[in-house]
C-alpha cells in the first residue's frame, strides 16, 4: 500500500503498523508482494548469487568485447586469422601475421609491446582467445532472439488457448502435441539445411529452426497459468463489467498470471545457446571463421587422434560455453525453488 | 481405463497426419529439382528434363496433391513402376551418399540400436539410485553432492564432454576408440567367417562365440555410453529426488514409520515404488530418445547411427536424406509414445481406475 491509496490519511499510519511492521520498498510497490517474493528469493541463495555472478561476467565481457579483443578489419564478428596453417599453435605462441591492435589491458598487466595468441589458435589459424570473447555477444544475441520471439509465440498461442477455450483450446493442444512429438534436433537439421540455401550461411537459418520447435513448452505452462486464474472474481468483474475481450486477457489476466513464467523463460537463455552450439558444432548455420562458440569448438572435430596435444581447442571454449549455459541454470534452479508452493516461507 | 486408451489411439492417426504435414511442409523451400530426390536417383542434367520431372512427378501441382502423391508414390509412365511413397517405405535418394534413403537407415538403425541397449541399464539404475539416495538424505553430503552434480550436468555440453572424453580415453590413454569397430573387424565381417544375425555387433559377436570382437565393439562403445548415461543423469536425480522427497512427506508413508517399520523398508517397499511413476513417464521418452538416434553424441564420436548419418547429410545440405531420418524417427517417436502412455495407464492406479 502507498500513500496515494484512498486510506484516509489519518487512518493510514495505524493500519499499517497494525499489519506489520517491516518497509515497503519501491521494488515491492512495482512488483506486488507475490512477485517480490520471488525476486528477494532468488538473491538467497550461494548458487544463485554465483549464477547472477557469472552472468554478468558475460554480460561485461560482451559489452566490452572492442576493447578485450579489438577487432580486425570491417566485420569483427569474423575471427581474425594469423596465416592459414593447418596445425593448431600453442596458447602463448607469437602472432605474426594479420595482428590486430594491442588491446591496453595486456600492455598494462604484461608490461609487453607484442600480442600473442593468448589462448591458441585453431585449425586454420584462428584465434580462440578473439573467438571466445567475441562469441560471448553472438551467445547473447541468438539466446536473446530465440528466448523472445518463442516466449512471443507461447504467450499469444497458450493464452489465446486458455482464454477462449473449446475447440480453439482444443486444437491450438493438438497442434502443440504434434510439434512436441517431432524430434528436436531432427527437424532443427531439416529446418536449417532448408533455409541455408535461401538465406546463405548465417545465423539465420538455425534461429529460425529453433524457434519453429521450440515453442511449444512455454504455450503450455502459460496456458496453464492463465487457466489457474481464469475464473478468479477480479477477472469475472472485469467481464461483468463489460470489458473487451481482448482488454481483459491482456490487461486483466496476464499481468497477474504470466509473470513467474516470463522469468523463467528469460533463463532459458542458457539451453537456447546449448543448443545453437550444438548445432553450428554440427556444422550448421554460421560460415566458418564466425565467432562463434560452437564453430570454434567443431575446429577440433578434425583432430581428436591429437588431442592431448591440442588440448586446449577444446578446453576452453568447453569451460567458456558451461560456465556461461550453468550461471543460468543456477539462476533457473533458485526460481523452481522459489516458485514451488511447497517451499514458500521456508529459507 | 478402456475409454483412456481409446482415446490416445485416437490421437495416433492425428499426430502421423500432422507429422508427415510439417516434415513435407519445410520440404516446399526447396526446388524441384533438389525435390525431385524424393522419386529418382539422379541430378536431371539441363532444364527440358527439369521441366518433364516437373510434369511426371507433378511438382508443380497444389499442396495438398503433392503431399498426396509424396505418401503414396508417383507411377513411372514407362516402366510403370511406382516411385518414391513415404507409405510404401520409400524415403526417396540421398545424393550425397549415392544410396536410397531406406537403406542408410537399414544399415545405420542396428548401430543406434546397440547403443540405447547398452546405455539404458545405466543410465536407468544409477540414476534413479543417486536420486533416492539423495532424497533419503536430503541435505546431508550425498544430497548436496547430487544437487550439484545435476547442475553441472545439465549444463555441460554434451559435445564439450565427449571431445573431453576423447582426450583423455582416446587420444591418451588409448583405452577407448571411436567408431563403430576397428578394421580387422569389419575385414572380418566382410570375409563370411562371421554370421550377422542380429545386425547388432556385440550381440552377433556373442552369438559367434567370439569375445575379442566383443570386446573390440565394447572399446568402441564406452565413450558414447558414458557420454549418454551422464548427462542423463543428470535429470534422472533431479526428478527421482523430488518425487522421492515428495513421497516420503506424504501421511501413508508416516503412517508405515509409526507402525515402527524399518526405515529401509519404508524407503524400498513403501515409498519407492510410488515415487517412480513420474520416472516411468521419463524412461519411456528417453529410451525413445536414445532409439531415435543420438544426434550429437554419435558425430563426435564418428558412431556410424542414424543421428550421425542426419548430421552429416544435414552439413552437406542433402535434405532428403534428413528428411528421411526425421520421418523414420518421428514414426519411432510416435509409436513409443504410444506404448509407453497406455503402460502407464496400467501402472498408475489414478489412471487406471478412472
Amino acid at each position: 500500500m502507498t500513500e496515494q491509496t484512498s486510506i484516509p490519511s489519518g487512518d493510514n499510519r495505524e493500519l499499517k503498523e497494525s499489519v506489520s511492521d517491516r518497509k515497503i520498498s519501491w521494488l515491492e510497490r512495482v512488483l506486488g508482494p507475490e512477485n517480490y517474493r520471488i525476486i528477494k528469493g532468488l538473491f538467497k541463495t550461494p548458487a544463485s548469487i554465483v549464477g547472477f555472478i557469472l552472468i554478468l561476467t558475460f554480460i561485461l565481457v560482451a559489452v566490452f568485447a572492442p576493447l578485450i579483443a579489438p577487432p580486425v578489419g570491417k566485420d569483427p564478428y569474423k575471427i581474425p586469422r594469423d596465416g592459414f596453417g593447418g596445425e593448431p599453435k600453442a596458447p602463448g605462441s607469437p602472432w605474426k601475421r594479420n595482428v590486430p591492435e594491442i588491446p591496453f589491458w595486456y600492455k598494462t598487466l604484461t608490461g609487453k609491446d607484442e600480442w600473442v595468441h593468448l589462448l591458441g589458435t585453431a585449425q586454420g589459424q584462428y584465434d580462440i582467445f578473439y573467438g571466445i570473447i567475441w562469441g560471448t555477444r553472438t551467445a547473447f544475441k541468438t539466446g536473446l532472439f530465440v528466448v523472445v520471439v518463442t516466449v512471443a509465440i507461447g504467450v499469444i498461442i497458450g493464452s489465446v488457448a486458455a482464454y477462449y477455450g473449446g475447440w480453439i483450446d482444443n486444437f491450438l493442444m493438438r497442434v502443440v502435441d504434434i510439434f512436441m512429438t517431432l524430434p528436436y534436433i531432427m527437424m532443427a537439421l531439416i529446418l536449417s539445411a532448408v533455409l541455408t540455401p535461401l538465406w546463405g550461411r548465417s545465423l539465420m537459418p538455425p534461429l529460425i529452426a529453433m524457434i519453429t520447435f521450440g515453442w511449444m513448452g512455454y504455450a503450455r505452462i502459460i496456458r496453464s497459468d492463465i487457466l489457474s486464474i481464469k475464473n478468479r472474481d477480479f477477472v469475472m468483474a472485469a467481464k461483468v463489467s463489460g470489458v473487451k475481450n481482448s482488454r481483459t486477457l491482456f490487461k486483466h489476466i496476464m499481468p497477474n498470471a504470466i509473470f513467474p513464467t516470463l522469468v523463467l523463460a528469460s533463463l532459458g537463455i542458457g539451453d537456447v545457446v546449448l543448443s545453437f552450439a550444438a548445432l553450428s558444432f554440427l556444422g550448421i548455420g554460421t560460415e566458418v571463421g564466425y565467432a562463434d562458440w560452437g564453430q570454434v569448438l567443431s575446429f577440433s572435430r578434425n583432430w581428436i587422434t591429437s588431442l592431448d596435444k591440442y588440448w586446449y581447442i577444446v578446453v576452453y571454449p568447453g569451460i567458456v560455453l558451461t560456465l556461461f549455459v550453468m550461471g543460468w541454470n543456477l539462476v533457473g534452479d533458485a526460481m523452481r525453488d522459489v516458485l514451488d508452493p511447497r517451499m514458500r516461507g521456508k529459507s | 481405463m478402456t475409454n483412456y486408451i481409446i482415446r490416445r489411439l485416437l490421437m495416433v492417426p492425428l499426430l502421423l497426419i500432422g507429422v508427415t504435414l510439417i516434415i513435407f511442409g519445410m520440404l516446399q523451400f526447396l526446388g524441384p529439382v533438389e525435390r525431385s530426390a524424393l522419386y529418382m536417383k539422379d541430378f536431371p542434367k539441363n532444364d527440358k528434363q527439369v521441366e518433364g520431372i516437373i510434369r511426371q512427378y507433378g511438382l508443380d501441382q497444389p499442396f495438398l496433391v503433392q503431399y498426396w502423391k509424396w505418401l503414396t508414390g508417383v507411377k513411372d509412365p514407362v516402366t510403370g513402376e511406382m516411385e518414391g511413397g513415404v507409405l510404401r517405405g520409400q524415403f526417396g535418394y540421398s545424393r550425397t551418399a549415392s544410396q536410397p534413403v531406406v537403406d542408410i537407415i537399414r544399415n545405420r538403425f542396428p548401430n543406434t540400436l546397440d547403443l540405447a541397449l547398452w546405455t539404458v541399464f545405466p543410465m536407468l539404475s544409477v540414476g534413479i539410485w543417486m536420486g533416492v539416495k539423495a532424497a533419503v538424505n536430503q541435505n546431508k553430503a550425498f544430497d548436496q553432492a547430487a544437487r550439484i552434480y545435476s547442475i553441472i550436468g545439465t549444463s555441460f555440453p554434451t559435445f564439450v564432454f565427449g571431445l573431453l572424453l576423447l582426450m583423455f580415453f582416446y587420444a591418451k590413454l588409448k583405452w577407448f576408440l571411436p567408431g563403430r569397430m576397428s578394421d580387422w573387424v569389419n575385414q572380418l565381417i566382410y570375409s563370411g567367417n562371421f554370421k550377422s544375425y542380429t545386425h547388432l555387433l556385440t550381440i552377433d559377436a556373442l552369438l559367434n562365440g567370439r569375445f575379442d570382437v566383443f570386446w573390440d565393439a565394447l572399446r568402441h562403445l564406452i565413450m558414447p555410453i558414458m557420454t549418454l548415461s551422464y548427462i542423463n543423469w543428470a535429470t534422472y536425480v533431479r526428478v527421482t529426488r523430488s518425487s522421492m522427497l515428495e513421497t516420503l512427506r506424504m501421511d501413508y508413508v508416516t503412517t508405515a514409520r509409526a507402525k515402527g517399520l524399518l526405515e529401509r523398508d519404508v524407503v524400498n517397499k513403501h515409498a519407492r515404488p510410488n515415487a517412480m511413476l513420474p520416472i516411468v513417464t521419463m524412461m519411456g521418452s528417453s529410451i525413445v530418445g536414445l532409439l531415435g538416434g543420438v544426434v550429437i553424441t554419435e558425430t563426435v564420436f564418428n558412431y556410424p547411427g542414424i543421428g550421425k548419418a542426419a548430421a552429416d547429410a544435414a552439413a552437406q545440405l542433402d535434405v532428403v536424406t534428413v528428411l528421411g531420418m526425421g520421418i523414420f524417427t518421428g514414426l519411432i517417436l510416435i509409436v513409443s509414445n504410444l506404448i509407453v502412455d497406455v503402460m502407464y495407464a496400467f501402472i498408475d492406479p489414478r489412471v487406471r481406475l478412472n
